[in-house]
Order: structure tokens, then sequence, then C-alpha cells
């Protein structure tokens, strides 16, 4: 303010001063208040929703009224139960009963979760998966035996794809870094496929990964002058995984490519020359200089990653539904499935109760990583 | 090995590397424009050989006109268009506006308000889906027909809820922050009220951040998929890449099928390519909360 506005003003200086801080108030709280409601509205009261339908039996549509029912649905979704089994004997002989193929036969699971009052604690369980040691066979009972193939899955699939898809976008980063000719080229082309539809991507590459006319099986075919046998990759439950892990990260590499280069250029360049006087090859200063300059972003393409793997939804849905037996089913997957395609919405927001712990997790690292930068 | 040469090996091992990956990444999308225009039968004859990414044989725009006459795209794209579009107009300015409450006026509550929205950027939209599916399926709507329940199948439910996001608010008041405050305080004394300054000071010199924020919620919008096949059962409202269902229905025709991925795809893939600087700088600073 000039000074004579000052002495102009100087009687009613105060109660103008209030005025506008009132008034500025009350014109933030306006401005704002459009997106907060709908912050409000569409995400937090939904937030807390999840929760609390987690602890219900709500369906989308029901005749009956919506009651508590406490942890049952968590409960039906973690319980996992080791069973052990042991080789069915001959009575008589004390032998082990074998097979038509000469293996052990083992009782039948349904006997101990079915109804039967000696095993309570079995009572209702599926069965999920086995480990045989020795004779015996441990036998993995989960209250649902889909959910926990499906957070197996996850984690496999974010466990392959974090080092995939941030190191690869780390090379790309590093190649076209370099100012070289035709850089900018080769930036475009290996960004392309991140403005693609993860839809799009899904049914493209269900294409190449046709087990019949595939484009990869041709290739590989020629590739190895015909003594590549076809693989029908996406209904293969070994392969349908760790394809649709390749062609995710094709799809998202670029993104991360992007995030490393921007960290590859906040690194000082006399940091590089001071490494060259010190006579450091290319690999020592990728280790003591490039490395820790990137920390941060190292951070952030894990988190980021981490996040969308922990998401696997789009992929899952064009390509294969969760299959084939239940080889790529995801958390997401069955939280739609339930809360959607089941109109189980309070089993379905349950899952994603689960889900939000496992981001909320990753969250935290994050936080514990950074941790040093807030001091 | 002379030094010379030493360097001239590896400009040439990078080159090499660089233009191998390089077919990686494009040539499945090349595949797919270039299929777009052969009949189903030579796509799958040609996908044994080269021929596979080659404008070779039988060319035409039949696959487009089929794809065209099986489902109602030019509806689908119709539909995309225009919530990307209102989502888009309707939400710059909101995230803006409140962005500019948050980072250049000073009231009560700012820094709870700031800090819960920060907050639920770790809240995933696949957290919200179910329950946010029971609350609209519950919400009053006031139609042609009257007054309603419910929000399924119609355009406002693929809207409304993405209007706002904690990221593009954030993206703001990040960019509004860094702006010098003199240019508010004089608008401040020359009596301008604070919408004036938003509409004619602050929205003008903020340009890049606004094409920032187009970008990338933009393309979260076109590619919307698991919240449309929720909420959207009827055609008539379906977008882009929910209509993608049609073409597997009965006999699958991969001719069309490459038409219409090439029809929801090479817009946005022009898009990039003309706006290639913007795109990748708004990617990059996507990266800079990390």
């Amino acid at each position: 303010m000039t000074t004579t506005e000052t002495t102009i003003q100087t009687q009613s200086e105060p109660l103008s001063r209030l005025n506008d801080r009132q008034s500025e108030s009350l014109t933030g709280w306006l401005m704002a208040s459009p997106a907060i409601l709908l912050l409000l509205g569409f995400l937090i009261i939904p937030f807390f929703f999840a929760f609390i339908y987690s602890f219900t039996n709500q369906r989308l549509i029901s005749p009956n009224p919506t009651e508590f029912v406490g942890l049952t649905n968590f409960k039906r979704l973690l319980t996992v139960r080791v069973l052990r089994l042991e080789p069915v004997t001959d009575e008589a002989s004390g032998q082990p009963v074998l097979n038509d193929e000469g293996n052990y036969t083992y009782p039948r699971v349904r006997e101990y979760t079915r109804n039967n009052p000696d095993y309570p604690q079995y009572d209702g369980l599926q069965e999920w998966t086995y480990f045989d040691i020795g004779q015996t066979r441990w036998m993995l009972l989960a209250g649902d035996a889909v959910f926990m193939k499906s957070l197996v899955n996850t984690f496999y699939f974010a466990i392959f794809i974090i080092p995939l898809q941030g190191g690869v976008g780390l090379v790309l980063a590093l190649l076209i870094n370099e100012r070289t000719r035709g850089v900018n080229i080769f930036r475009t082309i290996y960004f392309m496929p991140v403005v693609v539809s993860m839809v799009v991507v899904s049914i493209l590459w269900s294409f190449i990964y046709d087990g019949q006319n595939g484009l990869l099986n041709n290739m590989l075919e020629v590739v190895t002058f015909g003594h590549f046998n076809p693989v029908d990759w996406l209904g293969n439950p070994s392969t349908a995984l760790p394809a649709i892990i390749v062609m995710s990260a094709w799809q998202g590499v670029g993104f991360h490519m992007i995030i490393w280069l921007a960290g590859l250029q906040t690194i000082s360049y006399s940091l590089y020359e001071a490494a060259d006087i010190d006579g450091a090859n290319t690999w020592q200063k990728f280790l003591y200089v490039t490395w820790p300059g990137l920390r941060n972003t190292a951070i952030f393409v894990f988190v980021t990653i981490t996040m969308q793997a922990f998401g696997l939804f789009t992929q899952i849905d064009v390509m294969t539904r969760g299959g084939p037996l239940d080889s790529t089913t995801t958390v997401i997957f069955q939280a739609v499935q339930q809360g959607f395609e089941k109109q189980n919405i309070a089993y379905g927001s349950a899952i994603s109760v689960v889900f939000f712990i496992m981001v909320l997790s990753v969250a935290l690292i994050q936080r514990y990583l950074t941790r040093e930068k807030a001091v | 090995m002379t030094q010379k040469s030493k360097v001239r090996l590896a400009t040439t091992s990078r080159y090499t590397l660089m233009i191998l990956l390089a077919a990686i990444f494009a040539l499945p999308l090349l595949f797919m424009v270039i299929s777009s225009f052969k009949p189903g039968l030579q796509i799958l004859q040609d996908s044994s050989s080269l021929r596979a990414f080659l404008p070779v044989g039988d060319l035409s725009m039949q696959n487009y006109f089929d794809a065209f006459d099986r489902a109602p795209v030019a509806r689908f794209i119709f539909n995309s268009i225009l919530v990307t579009t209102v989502t888009l107009a309707l939400g710059l300015f909101f995230c803006s506006l409140a962005a500019f409450a948050l980072a250049c006026l000073r009231w009560k509550g700012q820094g709870i308000v700031l800090t819960i929205i920060i907050a639920t950027f770790i809240v995933p939209f696949e957290t919200i889906a179910v329950p946010l599916l029971m609350i609209v399926s519950r919400l009053p709507t006031i139609g042609a027909e009257g007054f309603s329940y419910g929000w399924l199948n119609t355009y406002h439910v693929q809207i409304i809820p993405f209007i706002v996001d904690a990221f593009t608010i954030f993206l703001f008041v990040q960019f509004f922050k860094s702006l010098p405050y003199d240019l508010i305080e004089a608008a401040r004394i020359d009596g301008a009220s604070w919408f004036q300054i938003y509409a004619r000071i602050i929205v003008p010199v903020s340009g890049p951040v606004f094409a920032t924020a187009a970008i990338l919620k933009g393309l979260v919008m076109w590619n919307q998929y698991l919240w449309p096949i929720m909420v959207v059962q009827s055609e008539q409202y379906r977008p882009v890449m929910v209509g993608l269902g049609y073409f597997f229905q009965l006999n699958t025709a991969w001719g069309e099928i490459m038409a219409y991925l090439s029809v929801i795809t090479i817009p946005i893939l022009v898009l990039f390519l003309s706006l290639q600087r913007v795109f990748v700088e708004s990617i990059a600073s996507s990266g800079i909360k990390g």
C-alpha cells in the first residue's frame, strides 16, 4: 500500500481489514466448495462405506434388510488352515494303497470340510493348494480359495513386473539420455504404447499370443527355423500370467522411462566430469554417480509400479477373465466379480478393504524410505 | 583396438539396441493399423511372415465399413467424446478454482482441507468402485421421465464422480504457488475481486499446467473401462472401450476388430505425436511429487 492511502484509511483500517479477512475466508470456502463436495460425495464417503459394507451382508438388490455380520466377510476371505493328510493304508497289510499310476492315495478333503463334527475348524473350507513332503500331503485350506489364489497372483504379478518395467525403463532412459542424433524419434516410439488404452493393448496382444495363428508363435517359429512348438500363451495356466506381465510392461514402460529421464537430468554434469578425472569407467560412473542420484526417482518408480500392479484388472478382464484355472485371477478382479457380477456389495467391499490395506502398506513403505527428506 | 574404433563400436551397438527395442514397441501397433486394411483371412495368413507388418495384398477400407455396420461405433465415439470433454471442462474449472483458493487465499480450515485432499491420493479408484456403485444406484435423478432413483445407464454417472480428483488439484496448487504473489497483490489493491483475479490474471498465465492436467485427465477419461462396465449396460451410453465387447459376440472378425482398435487409438496417437513435448513434460511433472 502507498503512504497516501494509509493516511486516508487510518480511521477505518481495523474494520476494513477484518471485513477483508472475513470475505477472503468466505471466498476461499466458496471457491473450494464444489471440489470439496464432489470429493466428499464420490470419494471420501464411498471410501468409508467400503469399510461399513464390509461388516454387513449388503447386496445390490435384496428383499432382506441389511444386517451387521461382524468379521464374517473377512474371516471367509482370510482364513487359511493346514490339513495334514497321510496316505491311505490297507487295513490288513498296513501298506499304502497306490492308485493306477502308482501314486499314493489320500483321504478325500471333503470328509474333513463337510459337516464332520470331529473337525469343526475345517468346516466349510475349500481346497486351495497342497505340498507333498515325503509321504505326507500338506493340504492348504482356505475360506475362499479363489481369493487366496488371486492374492498370490497379484503379488506374483507385482514381484515380476517391478524389476522388469522399472529396469527396462531405466535402460531406455539411459539410452536416450545421450544427446545423439535421432534420440527424439526413439523416445517417441518407446513412449507410444503409454497413450494406447490398456483395453486396446489387451485385445491386440490376445491376437499376438494366440495359440494357433498368433504372431508370437509364428515369429518364434521363423526365428528357430521351425523348431519351436506353438504355445497357447493365454490358455496355459503356467504361461498366462507371465504373458500378461510382459504385455503390461510393454505398455507401461515408456511412462517410467520418462520419469527416470527426468531424474537423470537432475544429476549435475560436473559429477560426471569429476568421475572422468578420477578415471572411472562407464559402469563405475553408473554405480557411484547415476544410481545414488536416482534414489528418489527409484522410490517413485517402485511405488507407482507396485500400486498399478496391485490394481491389475483391465488386462485380466479383457484377456482371460481370471482363467485358465484361476491362474490369472487378481484381487480387483475378484472385488468386481463379487461386488458387481454377483451383486454381493458387502463381500466385494471387504475385498476392497483388503486391497486398500495392501496399497496403504506400500504408501507407508514409501514414507519410510523417503523419511530423511522431511528432516 | 584404437580409441576411435572403440567409440564407433559402442555407438553402433547402442543404435542396434535402440532399433531392436523400437521394433518391439512399434511393431504391434503397426500390425494393428496395417491389419485393419486387410481381409480377416489374409491377416491370419500374413501373420507367419513379415507381410504382417507390410501394407501388401488386398487392402481396403472394408473392415471400417463392416465395423460401423456391426456396432453403433459412431455412438460409442460420440459418448466417449461427450463424457471426456464435459468432465474435462468442469474438472479443470473446479479443480483450478479450488487450487487457487488453496494456494493464493488465506482462509480458516485451508490447511486441513489441503491435507485431506492430499490424503485421498492413496485411495485408488478400485477401492471405492464397489461401494460407489451401491451409492449411485440409489441417488435421485431428475430426467425427461420425471423424478426417479438410480444413476445407472446415464451420462452423468460417468461424469460427475470424475470431475474432481486430488491429483489435478495438487498439480494446480503446485503451479499457482510458484507464481509471483505480487501479481495478485497488485490486482487486490486495484480493487479486483478474487474471482476476477482467478479469471483474468491466474488462468491466462497458467496455460502449461492446464495443458498438463487436460492431457493426464483426458487420457484417463478416454480410457475409462472398469466404471462403465459396472454402471452402463445400455448401448446408448456406452463409451468406446466397453463397446469393444460387440466384436467378440458371435464370430470374432479380426479385421473389424483391428479397424475398431485403430479408430479409437489413432486420434490419440496423432494427438500425442503433435503435442509430444507437452505430453512428455506432463508425464515428467507427474513424477515430481515423488
